[in-house]
């Protein structure tokens, strides 16, 4: 018995739907259909009236949350694909974002984001959002890298009392399995070590999480021991467990599947060097994808977004530096 | 109306006299029709309220000195000076706190309204008030059309002033009349002349009270004129001389008052006692507020989210500069 990325977020969400009344789902297709990728797969058969298929109004289903969240309930709004959170983008970072400071009535959203990169899908159907909504204030912003964290940061999440992002990585939906769903998690907000080094620290988060701890299997053959912290949430950055690593290793080597402008390896970098300049036996390095849209072909696509090959290459640099 | 009328032209001179940071954006010419849209609500209802519906907001229950402290930026007020002048309100009480993006309260509105339906609120109605300029946006598009999907007791009023901000109706919509729009959502369309109290007296219960007992989402689409400038920065220059002198350009509070001595509701001399007595009001709540406490940067938890273990540290420790502007002084 194993369970996906997926399954996880469907499990997820069926819990949180069955343990809190308050919780409803609203979203394109999400209803008798159960979503484009099927996170919500007979949810609707299990709880009548709860889950909602909405109109092709990414700004009106964020406002609907909105309103709803000020009532009490504790909406989940899945956006088809990350992309087209564009079109709600208003409602989210003005309206659900400001609605605590200017009111101090809490905003309970949780924002399903599937995002990132899968060969096919092109500059529409591919984009990674965290660092855009990272750069709001009134948001928390989450990226599990696992189907643990999938299933425990997401009920984590309708816990809450403030929206949050959750960045899902397609990529990881089908492929990624788990032996059970998690008994316990880490606590939101804090990030993990995902493999433990002395050489090296690589600080990356959601799918880039898999391509780095396959980088630390090819160079630990080369005689590197490399360290994988896993953010698990973008906002809050989980600072002090990257300080830690960085203080044992003394390299650092941020990666993240957005675009290289900003962001998250930006955020990352920028607060080690300021604060922890002293344990840095190296300058810090960080690996984007390409500052283009994101390709159509798998030739390109491939090419455009961080690989393990191009982690190890930049570690490798790095090492030697 | 009156105490609207009042408080916004003392408010008004405040701001000419420097005393108000940031806009103040009068209800002027609009407040028959606000006024009867916040009558016509009770206060379980929902009400978004946009920038001249000061009347209305007060006919609703909110209490003078709300948008006194809010425009003056008193620390009591209910946004604390982290909003200003017309963004106040109570969600949790079914009163809005509309953000600046036209069209946007629509959908918030359809929310609350989705909420209580599931809760099993029962005669719920929920108000949304826009201009001619919310009708352009993509917001209103999917908030109408949502509220009709839903088929929820939605009121959308459309105050059809003539302008939004400088630009004219013609360069801001084709159709022949914004009330045809209504029937490409399934929407029941009302229509009234904003300047004439009695007549949005009468109308604006009765599409509430249609709503309330299930008849779906309402649009109202009033006439009348803006009176003022958008805000009190504005001159309002643009405004076509033919308009001023036409129907629509009447003064909707002298329409209420030559209406009400009509009906002898009330005479000449009741209406000025009334008016006195509205300023000594007006003077004395602006008289309070102006002895209240401004923010203080120190004292602000600069904290946007609720969950408090969850604020960056690194990022908010960031202390205020003593000599920043707005900083309290030495």
């Amino acid at each position: 018995m194993s369970v996906t990325y997926l399954e996880a977020i469907r499990a997820a969400q069926a819990r949180a739907l069955a343990e809190d009344p308050r919780v409803f789902i609203y979203g394109q297709d999400v209803g008798a259909f159960g979503g484009a990728f099927k996170a919500t797969k007979n949810l609707i058969a299990e709880f009548p009236g709860r889950v909602l298929d909405a109109p092709i109004s990414e700004d009106a289903m964020m406002g609907l949350a909105v309103g709803a969240a000020i009532e009490g309930l504790r909406p989940i709004i899945e956006m088809q694909f990350a992309d087209f959170s564009t079109a709600g983008f208003n409602q989210i970072v003005n309206q659900a974002a400001t609605l605590f400071w200017r009111t101090q009535v809490p905003c309970p959203i949780v924002i399903r984001l599937p995002g990132g990169g899968t060969s096919g899908s092109g500059p529409f159907h591919s984009q990674n959002m965290e660092a855009v909504y990272a750069h709001y204030p009134g948001l928390v912003v989450l990226t599990p890298a696992t189907v643990e964290d999938a299933y425990s940061l997401l009920l984590a999440a309708v816990a809450l009392e403030d929206p949050v992002i959750f960045c899902e990585h397609k990529l990881l939906y089908y492929h990624l399995k788990a032996e059970a769903l998690p008994n316990e998690a880490l606590p939101l907000g804090k990030a993990r070590l995902a493999r433990e080094g002395r050489d090296l620290t690589i600080v990356t988060y959601s799918a880039m999480v898999h391509e780095a701890l396959a980088v630390a299997q090819e160079l630990c053959l080369e005689g590197w021991e490399i360290e994988v912290v896993d953010l698990r949430s973008v906002k809050p950055l989980d600072t002090d467990t990257v300080m830690a690593s960085v203080a044992r290793t003394g390299r650092l080597l941020c990666v993240g599947e957005s675009w290289p402008w900003g962001g998250v390896t930006a955020e990352v970098i920028a607060r080690v060097v300021s604060e922890g300049f002293d344990l840095l036996d190296a300058p810090p390095q960080r690996l984007n994808a390409k500052d283009t849209p994101v390709p159509f072909h798998p030739n390109l696509w491939a090419a455009h977004r961080p690989t393990a090959r191009s982690i190890a290459a930049a570690a490798r640099t790095l090492l030697r530096s | 109306m009156l105490l609207a009328r009042v408080a916004e032209e003392k408010i008004a001179s405040l701001y000419r006299a420097g005393k108000i940071h940031g806009g103040v954006f009068l209800g002027r010419g609009q407040e028959a029709l606000s006024v009867a849209a916040g009558l016509a609500l009770r206060k379980s209802d929902v009400f978004a309220p946009l920038i001249r519906d000061g009347a209305g907001r007060l006919a609703f229950g909110e209490p003078l000195i709300d948008a006194v402290r809010t425009y003056l930026g008193s620390r009591l007020g209910p946004m604390r000076g982290r909003d200003g002048n017309v963004h106040r309100g109570y969600p949790r009480e079914g009163y809005l706190p509309m953000i600046s993006h036209l069209g946007a309260m629509i959908s918030v509105v359809n929310g609350v309204l989705f909420a209580r339906r599931m809760k099993g609120i029962p005669d719920v109605v929920g108000l949304a008030s826009v201009g001619d300029g919310a009708t352009s946006t993509g917001s209103f598009h999917e908030g109408l059309n949502q509220a009709a999907v839903e088929r929820l007791p939605l009121v959308l009023l459309i105050a059809n002033n003539q302008y939004a901000y400088s630009t004219p109706n013609h360069r801001q919509f084709a159709c022949r009349d914004l009330a045809d729009k209504a029937a490409g959502y399934g929407v029941t369309c009302h229509t009234v002349d904003g300047t004439d109290f009695m007549e949005c007296l009468r109308v604006l219960p009765a599409v509430v009270a249609r709503a309330r007992e299930g008849g779906g989402p309402q649009m109202v689409v009033a006439r009348l004129l803006r009176l003022c400038g958008h805000g009190e920065h504005d001159d309002a220059g643009y405004i076509a001389p033919e308009f001023k002198t036409s129907a629509l350009g009447r003064d909707c509070l002298h329409v209420a008052e030559e209406q009400m001595m009509q009906e002898q509701a009330v005479n000449a001399a009741e209406l000025e006692a009334w008016r006195i007595e509205t300023m000594e009001k007006v003077e004395r709540v602006i008289a309070r507020v102006q002895r209240e406490p401004a923010p203080d940067p120190f004292q602000e938890d600069w904290r946007a989210i609720q969950t408090a273990h969850l604020v960056e540290v690194s990022a908010s420790a960031n202390p205020v500069d003593s000599r920043a502007p707005g900083a309290p002084q030495p």
